[in-house]
């Protein structure tokens, strides 16, 4: 992978990392609200997977999509401004944290009932094949999605009928506070509820921003190639907790579990590869990080300036006239 | 020219896949089997598999993946087989169809018909025979269009179809055979317009779907009596025409709403409230609803009977609020 | 926006009204629905009720001052409204101040709230109905829309129909105004053989112990079908016009104990002489018991007085407005009769009527008597 390409998936990483420790902030200032999840430890599986899609292609998230969002190429102002529900946010402020919408980068959505965006996922990729297109639509959901009836409806329909849609499931181990093993029956390789419908699948070391990149790369062909579903297994882990509303671990994860999985924070690996087979000094890596906080400091401020929505906007785009 | 309710529609959908390559017709037994009531009849043949397209049983499935196709710029129709199995893709209409434009800021929108059969037939018993419009209606982001009469439904259809939200559009298994003049063509009927059926001075009765028949044939008992009825047809419940409603209403001070659904929270207390708040200094006494009964439908066909609404009832309830009892 | 307080128009013969006592002083708040006013119309004391919010901005009629119906009798608005507007617009009313009468005790205790529907309220609104004076019969006592159908069908389709005065006409009013004012009454007398109208009632005791037809009865349904045949009797003076009646509105005068009212038999010209007994039964049992409304014993068209059961001979009737013709009864006697050259006992009553000259000549009252006569002595076809 050329330089360049490395240095833009570790600026991706690290926007991420440092986007989502200043919203935490925010919040913690009061000036974002609601249930807020944070993406920080996965920040490989958004850049890796979405960095593998073309600008046409299709993105759906889940409620944790802060991060696909930014990846997509997302103006951090907007998503910053979404959060702290201003008219300046992507959707106006009336999506928030959980439902962002980027309709221009096709970034369909984040969707916050679990499982239920899957369905919509492969719809898109209905009508692209409906069209004759060879666009793919990627789609992440957590492990917690892979018992639902959605998820099991979604890759029935969508092996039987050949749709283009990535399945990307990323497995941080646990639904709120219930780890994988006590939630899916088929947990030790996730992947495997997959292929009781017939559909490839894989998995893939979450943490490694490189390795994710390559594995989409080729699940991505492969479906655009074939018009067939895949999925694709990302085990990867998240530092902080479920949601703003509770601690790093708690009752359900001890600190030390936590402390062992940030020894492979996927930002830590990449700067370390790319200081070490000098793809970049420290020189570089500072300047990155002061691009970085650049960034998310305007984004900061443009969300703070930015003016609340009229209350007349209250009943607006409930329906198209 | 005459047609049956199951012919208008059938017409009308052809038509607008005719007219529009981005329609399609998705769910179960709509291909092969023609559509559980035939409204799909001929349509695999005229245009093949990629439009007419046979489903697994799952209807959250497929309701979400047709609510994906529109977010994607086609435009589905959905059948379900009745509006019973609906419940299953609850979540998918409330949560994605609905919401989708407006959590989106108006950047997508979800251009899709779910249509069906709703409310009861003959002993389908209790998970088969209920009347769930109220549920719809109350979801903003939702239109539901309830028609009664075969031009009714093919016009209504096809304004369903290029709506560009989300339709909920409620049709109703006796209804099918029942036979009427249609107009000619490639007509269509604004959504969110009510229409007078039947004109009258003295007492207001508002019914849809299969309701109007029901309060046409009590209309036409109390004209025995010298009482003259007008009979409001709302078709569309998701935006309602207050405006033709609250007008009859204002003519005659009296009024009657007849639904086949559950009374409690039923959508005529959502008619009536409406009404009260628009021309409560008009009316000369409290609404009158007439609604199904306050149980799960029953298998027995007496009891079924009684269960749902039938003219002596709305020709009771006209007495009541014209204070004749 | 301001709103105009009108002297109102509660009944269809009342002219004027007084403004006995104001609830409300000027500048004070004022509901829709509040009593504003007491208003004391031609027969009895009510009260007027805002139809307005707002502030009482002015009273333009004093307590104890008559006014004619429709009169701007004070404006409610907004405390910083400009209401010079509607003020400049009020007409120097021809008020002239009486002696204030204390209320009836009846009025002036706390009357019971009167439930109606909203569009009985609206409608009473839009048509200048007091619903004080409507009984209801929904539930409860509910009034609802059809307690107010005799007065609105009053209102929506009138029964009357104008016709201009012919030169003659004039002449005749003016020449019988200056002779007798305020009406120029003239009286004919006529003598009426009863023998038969007495031997139907004999027969109806045995036939409906418990509901006989009366002589009353029998004059009404006589008075009906000549009225019918002379229908310049059924009319009314009204300055420039006579209205002339489609409806035969007959009043009678029933004595009470502390005077006379006169309840309206309405629409006696398409009833027959069982349902005007059985209207009349009811009407004079309610009028007896001071239930009428107001709108039950104004608007006669016909008035019929019978002093018979005084052994009265014969009288003379004042007429009552807006009727132009009354009729005075007298007792029924047994005198000797002449017939055929033979002496028999005849059962005679006298009948005086008393015309207004505006709008009755003489030769028409006669010929109506005869009619009247005629049907009477015939009482077996009525």
């Amino acid at each position: 992978m050329e330089r360049a390409h490395l240095v833009h998936l570790y600026t991706q990483m690290l926007l991420i990392r440092r986007f989502e420790e200043r919203t935490a902030e925010m919040y913690a200032l009061g000036k974002i609200g609601g249930f807020c999840h944070l993406c920080i430890g996965e920040e490989a599986v958004a850049v890796g997977a979405v960095d593998a899609l073309r600008p046409d292609d299709y993105v759906f998230s889940a409620y944790r999509d802060h991060g696909h969002c930014l990846a997509r190429g997302s103006d951090p102002k907007r998503v910053m401004a979404e959060l702290f529900g201003r008219v300046t946010g992507l959707c106006k402020g009336k999506g928030g944290s959980m439902h962002l919408v980027d309709a221009e980068r096709r970034f369909m959505g984040g969707y916050a009932i679990v499982g239920g965006h899957l369905p919509l996922a492969a719809g898109v990729a209905f009508a692209v094949k409906y069209r004759g297109g060879d666009q793919v639509v990627l789609c992440f959901f957590g492990e917690g999605a892979v018992p639902s009836g959605a998820c099991h409806e979604t890759l029935n329909l969508a092996a039987l009928w050949g749709l283009p849609v990535l399945f990307l499931c990323e497995n941080n181990r646990y639904g709120m506070g219930t780890p994988v093993e006590r939630a899916v029956a088929l947990y030790s390789d996730v992947a495997q509820n997959a292929a009781a419908y017939g559909i490839e699948a894989g998995r893939v070391d979450g943490m490694d921003v490189l390795a994710v990149r390559d594995a989409v790369g080729k699940a991505v062909e492969q479906v655009r190639t074939r018009q067939r579903p895949y999925f694709l297994e990302a085990v990867t882990y998240r530092f902080l907790g479920h949601s703003m509303a509770d601690p790093a671990h708690g009752h359900y994860r001890t600190k030390a579990e936590v402390d062992e999985a940030k020894k492979r924070d996927p930002v830590l690996l990449l700067r370390t590869r790319m200081l070490s087979e000098r793809l970049a000094t420290e020189a570089d890596i500072k300047r990155i990080e002061q691009e970085v906080a650049q960034i998310v400091r305007e984004a900061v401020e443009f969300a703070d300036a930015s003016p609340v929505p009229p209350v007349t906007a209250l009943e607006e785009d409930v329906y198209t006239s | 020219m005459k047609a049956t309710y199951r012919e208008a529609l059938n017409q009308a959908l052809r038509e607008e896949m005719r007219r529009d390559d981005r329609v399609f017709l998705i769910g179960e037994d709509v291909a092969y089997y023609q559509g559980a009531f035939k409204v799909s009849k001929g349509f695999l043949e005229e245009f093949g598999s990629r439009r007419v397209v046979d489903t697994p049983i799952t209807e959250l499935g497929f309701t979400g993946l047709a609510i994906g196709a529109a977010m994607a710029g086609l435009r589905p129709v959905v059948e379900v087989m009745t509006f019973n199995f609906a419940i299953l893709a609850m979540d998918q209409i409330v949560n994605n169809a609905a919401k989708i434009r407006y959590m989106s800021g108006g950047q997508l929108s979800v251009p899709i018909v779910i249509r069906g059969p709703g409310s009861a037939a003959h002993q389908l018993a209790a998970q088969h025979s209920q009347s769930l419009e109220a549920w719809f209606c109350h979801v903003p982001g939702l239109k539901v269009v309830a028609p009664a009469t075969p031009h009714d439904a093919k016009g209504l259809i096809k304004s369903a179809i290029r709506d560009e939200n989300p339709v909920i559009f409620i049709e109703a298994q006796l209804l099918y055979p029942m036979q009427g003049e249609i107009g000619d063509g490639d007509y269509t009927i604004p959504l969110g317009v009510a229409e007078v059926k039947r004109p009258g001075t003295d007492v207001t009765l508002i019914a849809y779907s299969k309701m109007l028949l029901v309060a046409l044939e009590a209309a036409e008992k109390l004209a025995q009596e010298g009482i003259q009825a007008e009979v409001v047809d709302p078709r569309t419940l998701r935006p309602l025409d207050l405006t033709t409603l609250a007008a009859s209403a204002k003519k005659t001070g009296k009024v009657v709403v007849v639904e086949e659904g559950w009374p409690f929270a039923g959508l005529g207390a959502q008619i009536a409230e409406s009404l009260y708040r628009q021309v409560f200094d008009y009316l000369d006494g409290p609404i009158v609803r007439v609604t199904g009964r306050d149980a799960p439908m029953p298998y027995a066909r007496d009891l079924e009977d009684a269960a749902i609404p039938d003219a002596d009832q709305v020709v009771a309830a006209a007495h009541q609020v014209l204070y004749r009892t | 926006m301001a709103s105009r307080v009108i002297m109102p128009k509660l009944t269809d013969s009342m002219e004027e009204g007084v403004v006995v006592k104001w609830r409300k002083a000027e500048g004070e708040r004022v509901e829709s629905g509040d009593v504003l006013a007491e208003i004391e119309t031609d027969k009895a004391v009510m009260d007027l009720e805002a139809f307005a919010s707002g502030t009482l901005r002015k009273i333009l009629v004093p307590e104890g001052t008559t006014v004619p119906s429709g009169t701007l009798i004070g404006v409610i608005g907004e405390s910083d409204e400009d209401i010079r507007g509607i003020l400049a617009g009020a007409q120097p009313s021809a008020a002239r101040p009486i002696t204030p009468r204390p209320s009836p005790a009846a009025v002036a205790s706390p009357e019971e709230d009167k439930r109606a529907s909203p569009r009985v309220r609206t409608l009473a609104r839009e048509h200048g109905i007091d619903l004080k004076a409507v009984k209801g019969s929904g539930p409860g006592g509910r009034i609802i829309e059809r307690d107010l159908e005799p007065f609105l069908t009053k209102k929506e389709q009138p029964t009357v129909r104008e016709v201009p005065l012919s030169q003659m006409r004039k002449a005749i009013v003016r020449m019988t105004t200056q002779s007798k004012a305020p009406v120029p009454h003239f009286y004919v007398t006529i003598e009426v053989e009863m023998a038969e109208g007495l031997r139907v009632i004999e027969e109806s005791k045995k036939a409906l112990p418990s509901s006989p037809i009366s002589i009353n009865h029998l004059l009404i349904a006589a008075a009906a079908r000549a009225l019918r045949q002379h229908q310049g009797l059924n009319a009314s003076f009204a300055g420039e016009t006579i209205r002339l009646f489609s409806s035969i509105d007959i009043g009678i005068a029933v004595a009470l104990e502390d005077g006379l009212i006169v309840p309206v038999l309405r629409d006696c010209g398409s009833k027959t002489l069982a349902q005007i007994a059985e209207a009349e039964r009811a009407l004079v049992a309610r009028a007896r018991g001071r239930d009428l409304s107001p709108e039950e014993y104004t608007g006669a068209t016909f008035l019929i007085s019978n002093l018979g059961k005084f052994d009265v001979e014969s009288f003379i009737a004042v007429i009552l407005p807006p009727a132009a013709a009354a009729l005075a009864v007298g007792s029924v006697r047994e005198v000797p009769v002449v017939r055929d050259g033979r002496v028999e006992v005849g059962h005679r009553m006298m009948l005086t009527l008393s015309c207004d000259h505006r709008v009755i000549d003489g030769a028409v009252a006669a010929q109506f008597l005869q009619t009247f006569k005629q049907a009477l002595e015939r009482a077996r076809d009525l």
